[in-house]
This record gives structure tokens, sequence and C-alpha cells, in this order.
């Protein structure tokens, strides 16, 4: 009797299997129209060695079906429709639902990208309003829309620098990255061409500028930095630090994806940035989706212009806009098409609501509940770095690790009341760290019960850590075995 | 500001309890020579109503009330009102990548499901789960290759999409990597003569797309024989995958990527689509991208997380297998219920529907004095008309019946002025197609 209770699920949507497991031959969920010209068959237009006969093992499944799979599957999710999901880094905003809306209207979402330009205007119209904007709020003097995402926005910008160097008759090996970079970074410059040369970050967790001034030689192309930095912190010096760099022949490229921490209040090409990336989904509010995609426009000021990917979005005297494909100094292209354009319109709709008022008060209320929770945990979590911080805070997992317990452990627990982790042992600066995001849409309300939820965790970790180790509790799956995977890796059904 | 939950007390009690009175202490980080003095030039505020109006009025320029008869990369199909009604569920859309697997199992499960539907299109091994585009899939795969087999060289086929090829072009322009094109032949595919003297024995990667740029089958087998010979790998890269339910997957590459945005995702002006990247299980531990697993947890139910990041930039940094972080999960779930709707008949009757539209209009237009068909080689729903005249003169006469009559292929093959690239999905009628026939007649007269 009790072996067969504990067989039962709470719930019928917990019991989803893979889609390929509920198919029977014979079941369909489209009816198409019905052809109106004289069918082909395969083998006729191909021949019996080209045609194909079947997809084996596609599912055969009832239009109901497929709405209940997935939506049983989207219940297993959480998103920031959810509740609070405090990843660092990641910039974890409301996504407005009236962005999805114009993302899809006709002649928007259907419009082809080698539509005839004189029929494209209103596209076209959207991608130089969206460059334009950002252009100003970065302070820089143009934009480029075409980076998939931030990553490949990096790669943009470095290989600008390195077009650019190299028309000076300046060929160099190095790009400076401190240790507390994202991963990109170093990766984005490893395809570049250049090497990668490793800063040390300063006890204040910001570039060290001795250290600084002593790596950046005349065999250094620039210095890739992230302000505000992974810990959250501005680099007070950035002004200083831009002037070394220039002034031994290097350039400054900015990691945008923190951005959000300064729309409005300060302006990257008024520190001494020369080309820089933005993450539209990030700063800009256009959905993550579960994982992209991405946009990652870059900004340049007006002397990297001419190394921009081609084409770019240029509005003539009578007021009508066209793309420019003649660029000599252009890197080239780095994705097909005209980018993520459907980011950009999102992009653009964030901007129009907000207007500029809006943006710097995001701006401030990004920045006042990240503080409000470095404020009221300090109690319970080492702070390595405590001062001011801008967007994020990051703890360490410090006086939790004396019990056993790690900053995945508390993850882990936190999801058991209800809110979404934080983004573990990211900086690598701060072993153990808890890297907290609460961007401007979390509400007091829910920024307290967050609060509240780590600090019991800290009390239960004291008590009990062997409980918080075994957390979650009450997610549809406990702890995965994440070694077995990779270990012996299985990345598809089979039948 | 409607975005924003909290009120001005709200506000007021946060800075308090941080220890401050104002809220420009928490900005002193930042030296007051560079704040910025002043507001930022950009419009707005507007209302939700306003926002709709300001793109109601930019979608309004547009050429949605024409027949469209572009493809080259972006294929205008029909997608169920299902694909979107699911695709808009918050919990998908407004999650992030599944780092936390407990709590992101509907992400990671359909993202297995994606990959599982992948391998079976492709009748390749594995499938990552999705890179940012065709064209991004293509660079990734090549630069796959040379870490596979160690070699610095790569054969490209003058008929992959000239976009494709610009891409890896800008990828490896610093890098010590030979990239040689070889030429196609009168049949509209790649020339194998030319392509056996083109590949040696340092040369990675053969790549090539099927269905061309021109929408001409590609002979695989015969061009995998050639690659394999020097020790070189076969990249099959495929833009409309639609053409795989209808023929023969090329199961002789060693990698199969391209672009999934045919399935379900619509043309959005070139974007955002979705990458995918499928190959042997050999070469696993080279492949970009994020990769979904099957595991158990520890009550031994079943669970997917995402598995061997060991190859990724957050891990490897400058030592990874691509910088890529951000992916296209979004649009690869869009993919995986779309083909989850078409199911295995419905995929198929598609396909066949593209097959039979261009092969109408094809016969049609070869019909017409002055107008032909150049390339024999079999074709999918695309292929390329040769025109008695201006082309540019033929596309005007078109629009002006609210037709946009394909790509002009002489801005990206000199050699190919006057030849049109043309695509007939199911979303083109036949009406439409005999009046497109009708005024290439008027042309040639």
């Amino acid at each position: 009797m009790p072996n067969r209770i504990r067989a039962a699920r709470p719930h019928v949507n917990r019991n989803e299997n893979l889609i390929f497991e509920r198919s029977s031959p014979g079941k369909v969920g489209v009816e198409l129209a019905p052809l109106d010209v004289p069918a082909v068959s395969p083998a006729e237009a191909f021949g019996a060695e080209m045609a194909r006969d079947k997809v084996a093992g596609f599912p055969e499944v009832s239009e109901l079906e497929v709405i209940r799979h997935f939506t049983r599957l989207s219940s297993w999710n959480y998103g920031v429709d959810t509740g609070l999901y405090p990843l660092g880094s990641c910039t974890m905003k409301y996504n407005a639902r009236i962005n999805e809306r114009v993302a899809r209207l006709l002649g928007i979402a259907t419009e082809h990208p080698y539509a005839p330009q004189a029929l494209a205007q209103g596209c076209l119209r959207i991608l130089h309003e969206t460059a334009r904007c950002l252009a100003e709020i970065t302070g820089m003097d143009a934009v480029s829309l075409q980076p998939a995402a931030g990553a490949q926005g990096e790669l943009t910008g470095i290989l600008m620098i390195h077009a650019c160097l190299a028309d000076r008759g300046d060929a160099r090996k190095f790009i400076l990255i401190p240790d507390s970079a994202h991963g990109t970074n170093p990766a984005s410059v490893a395809i570049s061409g250049y090497q990668v040369r490793h800063l040390k970050s300063n006890e204040e967790g910001c570039i060290d500028i001795a250290d600084l001034a002593r790596a950046m030689d005349s065999d250094v192309a620039g210095l890739m930095l992230t302000n505000p930095n992974t810990l959250g912190i501005f680099e007070t010096e950035i002004a200083r630090i831009a002037n070394i760099v220039h002034a031994r022949g290097g350039l400054v490229y900015m990691d945008g994806a923190n951005m959000n921490a300064l729309v409005g209040v300060t302006r990257p090409g008024d520190f001494g940035i020369d080309v820089m990336h933005l993450n539209l989904h990030k700063t800009f509010s256009t959905p993550h989706g579960g994982g992209g995609p991405g946009s990652g426009p870059v900004a340049v000021k007006q002397f990297l212009k001419p190394y921009l990917p081609a084409p770019i979005v240029e509005k003539s005297e009578n007021g009508t806009f066209c793309l420019n494909h003649d660029r000599p100094k252009s890197i080239g292209r780095v994705k097909a098409f005209l980018g993520n354009f459907g980011m950009a319109v999102r992009a653009l709709a964030y901007m129009l609501a907000n207007g500029p008022e809006g943006l710097r008060q995001t701006t401030e209320d990004a920045v006042l509940n990240a503080n409000y929770i470095r404020t009221q945990l300090r109690d319970q979590y080492d702070l390595p770095y405590d001062k001011p911080c801008m967007h994020e805070c990051v703890f360490s997992d410090r006086r939790q690790v004396a019990k056993g317990v790690h900053t995945m452990d508390i993850a882990k627990r936190l999801i058991d009341y209800g809110f979404h982790p934080y983004t573990t042992a990211f900086p690598l600066i701060v072993p153990g760290a808890l890297m907290i995001e609460p961007t401007e849409s979390a509400s007091k309300e829910e920024l307290d019960a967050f609060i509240d939820a780590l600090q019991a965790i800290a009390e239960e970790v004291e008590q009990d850590p062997e409980f918080v180790l075994k957390a979650p509790y009450t997610a549809r799956v406990t702890r995965l075995d994440e070694v077995g995977a990779a270990r012996k890796p299985i990345l598809r059904w089979k039948p | 500001m409607r975005y924003l939950p909290n009120s001005p007390a709200d506000r007021q009690a946060m800075l308090a309890a941080t220890g401050h009175a104002h809220i420009d202490e928490l900005f002193e980080q930042i030296h007051s020579d560079i704040r910025l003095k002043g507001k930022l030039n950009l419009p707005g505020p507007l209302s939700e109503s306003e926002i709709l109006d300001f793109f109601r009025q930019a979608a309004s320029e547009s050429s949605r009330d024409y027949v469209s008869l572009l493809g080259a990369g972006a294929y205008s199909h029909y997608s169920p009102v299902v694909v979107d009604a699911l695709l808009s569920r918050g919990e998908f859309f407004t999650a992030y990548t599944p780092y936390q697997a407990e709590i992101a199992q509907g992400t990671l499960q359909a993202m297995f499901e994606f990959q599982t539907m992948m391998t079976q299109l492709t009748g390749m091994e594995v499938s990552n789960a999705s890179l940012w585009d065709g064209s991004t899939a293509t660079t990734e795969a090549a630069l796959m290759a040379m870490r596979v087999t160690h070699r610095q060289r790569v054969v490209l086929a003058r008929t992959l999409h000239p976009e494709y090829r610009q891409i890896l072009l800008t990828y490896v322009q610093n890098q010590d990597v030979t990239l040689v094109e070889t030429p196609y032949e009168a049949s509209g595919q790649i020339d194998l003569t030319q392509l056996e003297s083109a590949v040696d024995t340092k040369t990675a990667a053969v790549v090539v797309q099927s269905p061309n740029f021109f929408g001409a089958l590609e002979r695989i087998p015969e061009i995998a024989a050639i690659a394999h010979r020097k020790g070189a790998l076969l990249i099959v890269a495929i833009n409309e995958p639609l053409s795989l339910a209808v023929v023969n997957p090329p199961t002789d590459a060693d990698i199969v990527c391209g672009e999934a945005q045919s399935f379900g995702v619509p043309v959005s002006y070139g974007g955002p689509y979705v990458g995918f990247l499928t190959t042997r299980e050999k070469f696993l531990r080279q492949m970009p991208g994020r990769l979904v697993g099957q595991t158990v947890d520890t009550e031994g139910r079943r669970g997917f997380v995402l598995t061997l990041a060991t190859r990724e930039q957050h891990i490897r940094r400058e030592k990874a297998t691509s910088n890529i972080c951000t992916n296209q999960a979004l649009f690869a779930l869009a993919a995986t219920i779309y083909l989850t709707l078409m199911g295995k008949a419905g995929l198929r009757q598609l396909a066949e529907q593209n097959l039979s539209k261009a092969h109408y209009a094809a016969g049609e237009l070869r019909k017409i004095p002055g107008f032909s068909t150049p390339f024999a080689a079999p074709h999918f729903n695309e292929f390329v008309v040769k025109v008695p005249g201006d082309a540019e003169r033929l596309l005007e006469k078109l629009r002006n019946e609210k037709i946009i009559g394909g790509l002009d292929l002489g801005k990206y093959y000199p050699e190919l002025a006057n030849h049109l690239l043309v695509c007939f999905t199911e979303l083109v009628s036949r009406k439409s197609i005999d009046r497109m026939v009708e005024e290439c007649r008027q042309f040639s007269a």
C-alpha cells in the first residue's frame, strides 16, 4: 500500500513524457490547404536515389496533444513572469508584452530581408531610429545592429580595433583582459587574431592602475573591460585608465553587458571608450527566451565608423532610408542579412515606453535594489568587496563553507522558497560567489521576501547543513546527476 | 513608469535602509566630471497605444500586400497559430539559459526534443541545442572542422550563400587560414573536377550548401568521396531544411548545419532565426554551443541538464570551442513545436506542395519565349530563371503588379546578370503564379 502511494505523482502535468513517446501512427496536428497545382513526386523531381520516403521516428500527434505537451513543459519552467529572477550578470528584467505585440505585426514580422528597399522603409526606419537612440545613450557616434549577440559584438569590436591599428601600420599582439571578465571576452579575442594578456584585479576588485601601466606596452592593441565590472563596481578611475591605454597607442573596448547600471547617468563615450557592445536582451528588455535570441549591437567613435560591418543603414537627404554596402574599410559581414531585427523592434519599443526620464529612473531603481540587498544580507553572508555597488552585488559562501555548504547548495534551497537562484560561482575572482542582480523589476515586497529567504537559509546552514545539501525538495525533480550526464552523454531520444 | 513596481515611499524606505539620504549618493563612484548633465535626447515616454501607432505606421511602409518570390536563405512559410500561442507563454520566453536545471526542465526537455528532431532530419548522430543562425552556424562548422583536422584550409563552394561565405572570411581574416572557392558547372552544381583539384591533404573541410544558393541539389556522395580521399571533412549547409522531408539526408557528410527558420519562425527582416549544427558522435567534444543531455535525479527519475560545458567559454575562456554564450533557444523551441505539429505526414505533404508549386512555376516560365531555367540540376522550391532583357526592368514591372519577382542574381554573381532566383512556397497560390507568368509573357513580347 505505501508503495502505491509513493508511485503516484502530484499532478498529471508532472508525468509528461517525450513527445516521441506519445506518438502513434496516423495522428495529425495540421491539415494543409489542398494543393492547387499538379502534384510532383520527389522521385520524379530528384530521381529515386535522392528522394527520401520518410523521416523515421518523427512524432505523430494531434493538435491538442501538442498544446498540452508544451503547456505542461512550460509549467516546469521559472521565468521573470513567475517571480524574482536575480541571476547576476544576466539582467532578468520585465519583458513588456507590447514589445512582443509590435514585433509580430504584419509588415514587420513578415518583411523579407531582401525586400526592395523602397518597399521596406518602415523596417529600415526602425533600424535607423534604434541605432540613433543607442548612440545617444552610449555617447558614441555610430552603431551597427548586425551582431547576433553580445559575444559576436565583442568579436566585431576587437576585429575593428585590429583593422584600425593595421591601417595605422601598427601591428600589435595582445588584448588586456581583467581576471573578473566574462568568459566570452577571452573566447572572442581568441578568434580575432590577438592573444589574451590577463590583468589581476586589485584588492578593491578594480583594475590595478600600476599593473595596467606595466602591462600596457607597444605590443598591446587595447584593453577590454566591463564597466561596471562583474562585481557590480564602477571603475572609478576609468578616465585615467583610458588615458593610459590611449597614451600608448591602444584602444579601449567596453563590454556593455552591465550598461543597465549607467543609462541616463553616464555615457561610455564621455569616459574614454572607443568601441563597445550592448546586449539588447539585458539592458533593453528583449526576452532571454530560455537562452536566446540575443542581440549585440556595436557602438563606436567616429574614427572607427569606417570599420563597422557592412551594410549600414543611412538616411538620405530626401528622408528615405537605404542600406550602404559601399564600405571599403569595413571588417566585413558578421551575420547574414541585417542582424536580429526583431530584437531591435522590441528594444525600440522599450526605449519609447520609457523615454529619457523612465530610463534614468530604471537605472536608479536597479542600483537601489542591488544596494538594498547588499546592506540587508551582509550580516549573514560574507561580502568580499564591501562598498556601494551599482546594479548587482556579490557575496561569497565563505561562512557557509565552514559547515560544508556551498553557493550552489544555497541556490538550490532558494528554489524551495519560490525564487530563482542568483548566479553561482561567477565572477571567478570571488571563490564561491553568490552574484545577485535584482534589476529594477523587483518590488520592495518581493525583495524583502527574498532577503528573508536567504537569511532563513543562513540559519538552516547553521542548524542543519545536511538538510540544505539535499535541496530542492519542491521542484519537479530533485538534484540531477550532471557528472553521469557528461560521462555517458545521451543527447537524443532513440526508439 | 508603468514597468517599475516601487512607489516613491518604497524607494525612500529602501534608501534609508542602505544608510543613504539621496539616490545620487549611490552613484558617487562615478566622478562628477563624467556624469551626464541634463537629459538624454530620446523620444518618449509613450503610452502603449502610442507605441502601437508608431509601429503600425512603420509596418504599413512595407511590402506586406505583395506576393513575394524571395527566398535565398529566408523562407516565408505558413506557421500554425499554435506555434506562437505556445511560444508566447511567459514561462518559456522570460526564462534564462537553463543553468538551474530543477526549475528549467521545460526548456531542457524541449531542447532535447529539438536535438532529436534535428538528428532525425539530417541523419547525423548528435545535434547541439541551436546556434545564432545558418550563416554563423556554417562558420562555426568550418572552425570546428579546423580543430578536428588540425588543418587551416577550407574549400568553399561558390554555390554557398554569398553572405555565408563573407562571414567565414570575416572571422578568419587575422588567422593563418586559407579559403578557396570552387566554381559551379553548367548544371548549377559544384564542379566535381575542379573540386577534386582544389582539395588537398592540407584541406580541413569542403563546405557546400544543398539545396544550394541556386536551389539546386548537390551530389553529396560524390563530393564526400572527394573530401574524404584527402582526409578533409564534408560540411553540408542547409538553409531550406523543409527539403529534408523529401530529399535524402546527407549522411555522407561529417557536419550538417544550417538554418531552421523555415520551421515556424517569421522572416522578420532577417532575424532572429535559428541555426543548427549536427555531426558524428566522434566529433562531439569539438562541437560549439549548448548541449542538453538526459540524466536522472537522486530518486532515479528522468531529467535533463546542460552538459559537456567544459567545451564552453564560461569554463575554458580563450581555449573554448567557440565564443558563443546566448544561442537561439526560443526559436529552437518554435521549430520544435512547429515540427511536432507538422509531424511525419504533415511535413512531407508540405514539402511536396512546395516542390509541386516550384515545378509548376518553372514549367510555365519555360513556355515563355526567351525565358529559361538554365540549371538542369534537380531543385526543391527554388530555382534560377534567365530573363530575356533587363532583369531589373522585369522586377519593376512585377512590382507594379504587387509582385516581388525574386532576387536579381547579377548583384552576387556578375556572370549571372539577368538571372533571377525565385522561390515558391505553399504561400504562393496558383493564381499568383499565373499572374506572374502573364507579366513575364508581356515582358517577353
